[in-house]
């Protein structure tokens, strides 16, 4: 990240970074929404060049422009330079020199501040974190599992539900596990690609710090944005512990026998959130699950796997929302993709996913049509305990 | 340095009574024994010869010869001496270019024990899973320690003579003491052409058979028997070091395959004749790879298992349309104990 | 002032205010493209959705004599779509929708922003049996802007330049009026650009948007065979491309032929790499084909100046790919992120000395080098490319590749080649060597057909 001012040159505008795999349609949420080549991939990094140049100064817009990225990570995946897997650190890497120089949307500012104050991007009450959890019984050592519920699962109404059927499916299949309840913060995830490289170190520093004292070994994130998080940047920061991901966890229950969902009518097609799939190539366990339902039948949309089209919630975009408004939203454009593959329960796996294709399945009247369900809601209608 | 010189005896030649290397090739037709002494002769004597343009450059006189005489590097000598081009000369100069030492030192962490993946990058792909515990990361990879015997093939051991020193050294320079040669060819090249020219070794080579055997009697209690029938393709390379043939049938043995016994296998084994090709043009080596494949197929093999890379590329396309599926020994190992094939064939490339 | 907030006030009427900007960070992004060409900023950029959108802002910007440049995604290198007096840019990529298919005439119609990438989906999806000629430019290369600089691409040896491919436009001129050009202004099918009419689809193919706006088109597809496959040769002898590219012309079996010739990776140093596409229904008919190519080269082979590379299974999909990845990733060969070649249009006789001519022209201005030559109709001529690499970081690298090219241009121009998609600079080497008559014959044209000026200024100006 530190490098990027020396290497952010290299990119030669070729575009690749604005398709899929197989160049069908534009999966680039920002260039999918305003159509502008400022808004692609390229677009950013040749305005972030001339801005280190000084051939552009700052602008409310040029900060739009880079904050409207959802670090899908699309163009990793597509781009055919050497560079490629560097780009998203690239754009975090000028994110985070106009934190320093104090020159960010206000609507960032309030994240940060948010964050900062409360604990949570919603500048929600700190002693409101567990209020969806209905009694849940807190880690204590012994416990096998932490379960990291998430500012989403804390504190959206969409993600409460999600957390008190995964909460309900856990017990079910017996898991071993606590919460953190009130005590939990932040896991920084969407503060590190916003840019804020100090607010996020100290998030680091006091969730590894308590989950040393608290003698955790093994965290489940119902959030794919925590488990990245976790997974791949505390360790460097002495977090030393396992993470997976409920949808993992949920599997392995299934094929233990531990829980055995009953028999179901749906079509469903699953949505690949971006912190799950591309950062983190799991891509099988969530379909596996589904799978598993007998009578269920699982329907790709077009852009599936490694060329999902993001919700266009990441990097704090499901609270900024730079790239609302408008038909050509990510998650209306994903909403109508996935009522075209004629399913009639869309999965997700993400609280962030899941509020942003809620609100779009409404915005594009499809709510009677196609239900949006994570997966543990989806589970938790099939059990027949509890 | 003195000037690398092919250890040849012609006496043992002159006692020669079966003339195994020009009677026994499986690409020139010697059936007169007196025939062959005497075109063997004109190669000794350093005269035109028929056999210098004939030859496919196959290496199999190298295990032919019974007494260890080196018939193929004295003909690779002959011909170059002769400018005789085996392959057209902008293949050889593609080749000597692609492999030529540039200073760039691939290395792991190495450690005194190390694999060599020669210049080969599926490697990267194979080496993985418990059997490589411990040793993963102690690799080395490229040009500095390519052991440069593909220029046999291209009459070119002046190359080999001028790079080959260097290599040794190079790999002497990371401190290695064991070699794993991934790829036999550099096993060969350590154990044969270093011997036939003097070459003195730093470090002790180890063919990967033997290392994934010894590997094997380790985790013997992860084998589940694979009970399948397999023909197994001989390379070239292989030529050089038949004493290591029999780790073949033990590691077959260990894992519960069966070594079909099928025409071209062992000595008689054929060339996965891509060199040719690229030597002699399509007839000939059209005509090897169908009757090695159709080999395979009459003798009831459900797997074709590779010792060489190359040979892979060349025909694991050709035997799947047999219907016998590709693998390679060290893949082979790893199904047995339960890993997964990780080198498998990309689909043949039909996009339009 | 005044006049600029009105005419954002018009356009953004015109195409909905989301679709327009006046921003410093649209103007600088569309002031410039990869290449060397010096940047120059819009003051507006728009992007229309549709035709009448299209028509109006023509029909303003007549009105109000503003510079316009119609754009697909910028990708020429050499400046085609700089504005170089300003004025508005049309970002023509919101028109995306493919109205026709006719598989029994073989045609596609696209909308002017409908990129290469996007019909090969289209036509893989729902048309397996159709394909279109593929240029080697990043898939978000449209096929307007491609027909529109008379681009090559995978069926180019088979049937010419990808523009001899069109087969009828839609035009809005800069006047304002609608026009069909081809079988389409007089009947409902897209057959042909202009037999048996007068061919008017010159008065805007390879004019760079000097003369009207292309809004549809009209493009011949091909049959897409099962299978496909690449054989590769090389030859150390620059004198004998020429030979060996006609006598692989004469087999007639094969779709595309690309040589290519570039000292690094060092597998390429010292040797000229020929890889000849063939295509077919069935094993036999590849075997054939295969062998038809053998045997086309093998005089050259068995006298050891030709020799044959296999493929390997992890060498074949970048050869394979199309587009090919590997055309951008020259970009980044000197961790730069740039790349701009002269390719001009020649005689295939001319491969050696061009080859020589490259090698030293990237010695004395100490630049990365390769080239691309495409065989074009039945070896009726060629595109050679002299491509340097440059870092974007380093200026002096810039000035000495912009050096190199121009170099290279003239030289192709002094050996009887003429420039593809010529820059300013180039277009006037072009110019000064031109006909007379037929300069004042392209006069005539773009003051009967833009007497205002506002399309594309600073391209093909006749002085």
């Amino acid at each position: 990240m530190q490098n990027y001012a020396s290497q952010i040159h290299r990119c030669f505008r070729c575009g690749y970074c604005k398709f899929p795999t197989d160049y069908s349609s534009f999966n680039c949420p920002s260039y999918r929404r305003f159509r502008f080549d400022s808004y692609s991939t390229g677009g950013r990094l040749w305005l972030i060049y001339a801005w280190l140049k000084g051939e552009i100064e700052w602008s409310e817009h040029f900060a739009e422009i880079l904050y409207t990225c959802t670090t899908c990570k699309n163009c990793t995946e597509q781009c055919p330079m050497k560079f490629a897997p560097d780009i998203v650190d690239w754009i975090v890497g000028a994110r985070s020199d106009m934190v320093e120089k104090g020159k960010i949307p206000p609507r960032v500012a309030r994240f940060f501040e948010a964050v900062y104050g409360y604990g949570n991007p919603f500048k929600q009450l700190r002693s409101e974190r567990a209020a969806w959890a209905n009694g849940t019984k807190r880690y204590a050592s012994g416990d096998e599992y932490l379960l990291y519920i998430g500012c989403l699962g804390s504190y959206d109404e969409n993600g409460q539900k999600m957390a008190r059927n995964l909460v309900d499916i856990l017990n079910s299949s017996g898991v071993s596990f606590g919460i953190l309840g009130e005590e939990e913060e932040c896991c920084g995830n969407e503060i590190y690609m916003l840019g804020e490289t100090g607010l996020f170190q100290n998030l680091v520093d006091k969730n590894s710090q308590k989950f040393k004292e608290l003698g955790v070994s093994k965290v489940i994130t119902l959030c794919p944005h925590g488990y990245n998080t976790m997974k791949n940047a505390y360790p460097a920061s002495g977090g030393n512990f396992a993470v997976y991901h409920y949808t993992q966890i949920l599997n392995d229950s299934i094929k233990r026998n531990k829980i055995k969902p009953s028999r179901a009518k749906a079509k469903i097609t699953y949505h690949d959130p971006c912190f799950l799939g591309r950062y983190n190539n799991i891509y099988d366990e969530p379909r596996q699950i589904l799978q598993s339902i007998p009578g269920i039948e699982l329907v790709e949309m077009e852009r599936n796997r490694k060329d999902a089209f993001c919700c266009g919630g990441g990097s704090g975009n499901f609270a900024t929302d730079f790239l609302a408004g408008s038909a050509d939203s990510p998650a209306r454009v994903r909403a109508r993709e996935a009522y075209e593959t004629g399913a009639d329960t869309l999965a997700v796996a993400c609280p962030s996913c899941l509020t942003m294709l809620t609100d779009a399945v409404k915005a594009e009247n499809l709510d009677d049509k196609l239900a949006v369900k994570d997966i543990s809601q989806i589970l938790k209608e099939l059990l027949s305990v509890k | 340095m003195p000037l690398l010189e092919l250890k040849f005896d012609r006496t043992k030649c002159a006692e020669c009574k079966t003339v195994s290397c020009l009677v026994k090739c499986q690409y020139m037709d010697f059936e007169n024994k007196d025939k062959a002494k005497e075109e063997w002769q004109k190669i000794i004597n350093g005269e035109d010869s028929s056999v210098l343009e004939a030859c496919t450059t196959c290496y199999a006189c190298e295990e032919y010869c019974p007494f260890g005489n080196h018939p193929f590097y004295l003909i690779v000598e002959r011909q170059e001496d002769k400018g005789i081009l085996p392959a057209p000369r902008p293949t050889v100069t593609m080749w000597m270019n692609q492999c030529q030492p540039v200073g760039r030192f691939t290395v792991g962490k190495v450690e005194e024990r190390a694999l060599s993946y020669c210049f080969l990058p599926q490697f990267n792909t194979l080496v993985k899973g418990k059997l490589f515990d411990g040793i993963t990361w102690s690799v080395i990879f490229g040009q500095e320690f390519f052991c440069n015997a593909v220029y046999l093939h291209y009459a070119k051991l002046s190359v080999i003579k001028d790079r080959l020193p260097k290599i040794v050294e190079n790999i002497k320079k990371q401190g290695i003491k064991e070699l794993v040669c991934l790829h036999d060819e550099c096993y060969g090249t350590f154990t044969s052409l270093t011997s036939a020219y003097g070459i003195d070794m730093p470090f002790r080579p180890i063919h990967y058979f033997e290392y994934l055997y010894d590997k094997l009697q380790e985790l013997k209690h992860l084998i589940k028997p694979l009970n399948i029938k397999a023909a197994y393709q001989r390379n070239c390379s292989a030529r050089l070091c038949p004493e290591t043939d029999h780790y073949v049938d033990d590691i077959f043995e260990l894992l519960g395959v069966e070594r079909v016994k099928r025409m071209y296998d062992r000595e008689n084994a054929l060339c996965c004749a891509e060199i040719f090709r690229m030597a002699k043009g399509p007839a000939l080596a059209d005509d090897v790879q169908t009757r090695n494949t159709d080999d395979m197929v009459k003798f009831g093999a459900e797997y074709c298992v590779f010792n060489c890379p190359a040979c892979w590329d060349s025909l694991a396309h050709k035997v799947v349309k047999q219907g016998i599926k590709p693998i390679h020994m060290i893949d082979l190992c790893k199904l047995a104990i339960g890993e997964e094939q990780a080198l498998k064939l990309p689909e043949l490339i039909a996009e339009v | 002032m005044a006049i600029t907030s009105a005419l954002y006030d018009s356009l953004a009427k015109i195409v909905g205010k989301d679709f327009v900007s006046d921003q410093k960070e649209e103007r600088y992004f569309y002031a410039r493209d990869g290449g060397l060409m010096p940047p120059h900023e819009p003051d507006f950029v728009a992007m229309p959705k549709t035709t009448e959108e299209v028509q109006e802002i023509v029909k303003l910007a007549n009105k109000e004599k503003v510079p316009l440049v119609p754009i697909g995604a910028g990708l020429a290198l050499t400046g085609l779509v700089i504005p170089q007096r300003g004025g508005i840019v049309l970002d023509m990529k919101r028109m995306d929708k493919i109205p026709e298919v006719n598989e029994k005439a073989r045609y596609v119609v696209v909308e002017a922003g409908v990129t290469h990438g996007a019909l090969k989906s289209h036509l893989q999806k729902h048309h397996p049996n159709l394909r279109h000629s593929i240029p080697d430019a990043p898939p978000i290369a449209t096929i307007v802007a491609n027909a529109v600089i008379h681009g090559q691409g995978r069926l180019s040896h088979q049937h010419g330049f990808n523009s001899d491919m069109v087969s009828g436009l839609e035009v809005i001129l800069p006047t304002g009026e609608l026009c069909r050009i081809g079988s389409c202004s007089v009947s409902p099918y897209w057959f042909s650009k202009g037999a048996p009419l007068p061919d008017l689809s010159g008065l805007f193919l390879g004019w760079f948007g000097t003369t009207g706006i292309i809004t549809q088109l009209g493009l011949k597809l091909y049959p897409c065979k099962k299978m496909r496959d690449v054989m590769l040769f090389l030859t150390d002898i620059a004198d004998l491309v020429p030979d060996i590219l006609l006598r692989l012309s004469h087999t007639e079996m094969v779709e595309d032929v690309v040589v290519s010739s570039q000292p690094l990776p060092l597998r390429f140093r010292g040797t000229f790499w020929i890889m000849s596409y063939i295509t077919g229904d069935s094993d036999e008919e590849l075997e054939f084909k295969r062998k038809m190519v053998w045997d086309a080269l093998w005089e050259h082979f068995e006298n050891r100046d030709v020799g044959f590379l296999s493929v390997s299974p992890d060498m074949k999909p970048p050869l394979m790919s199309m587009p090919s990845k590997d055309t951008s990733r020259f970009a980044d060969v000197s961790k730069g992120g740039g790349f701009q070649y002269a390719g001009p249009i020649t005689p295939i006789e001319k491969f050696p000395a061009f080859v020589r001519k490259l090698e030293e022209v990237a010695t004395k201005y100490s630049v990365f080098y390769a080239s691309t030559t495409r065989l074009i109709g039945a070896g009726h001529c060629m595109m050679f490319s002299f491509s340097f690499s440059f870092n974007r970081a380093n200026a002096d690298e810039m000035a000495r590749a912009k050096k190199a090219l121009d170099e290279c241009s003239k030289f192709a121009l002094e050996e009887g080649g003429v420039l593809w998609k010529a820059d300013i600079y180039e277009q006037s080497l072009l110019m000064d060597k031109m006909n007379p008559n037929t300069l004042v014959l392209m006069k005539k044209i773009k003051q009967l057909l833009d007497p205002n000026g506002i399309m594309n200024p600073g391209n093909w100006e006749v002085k």
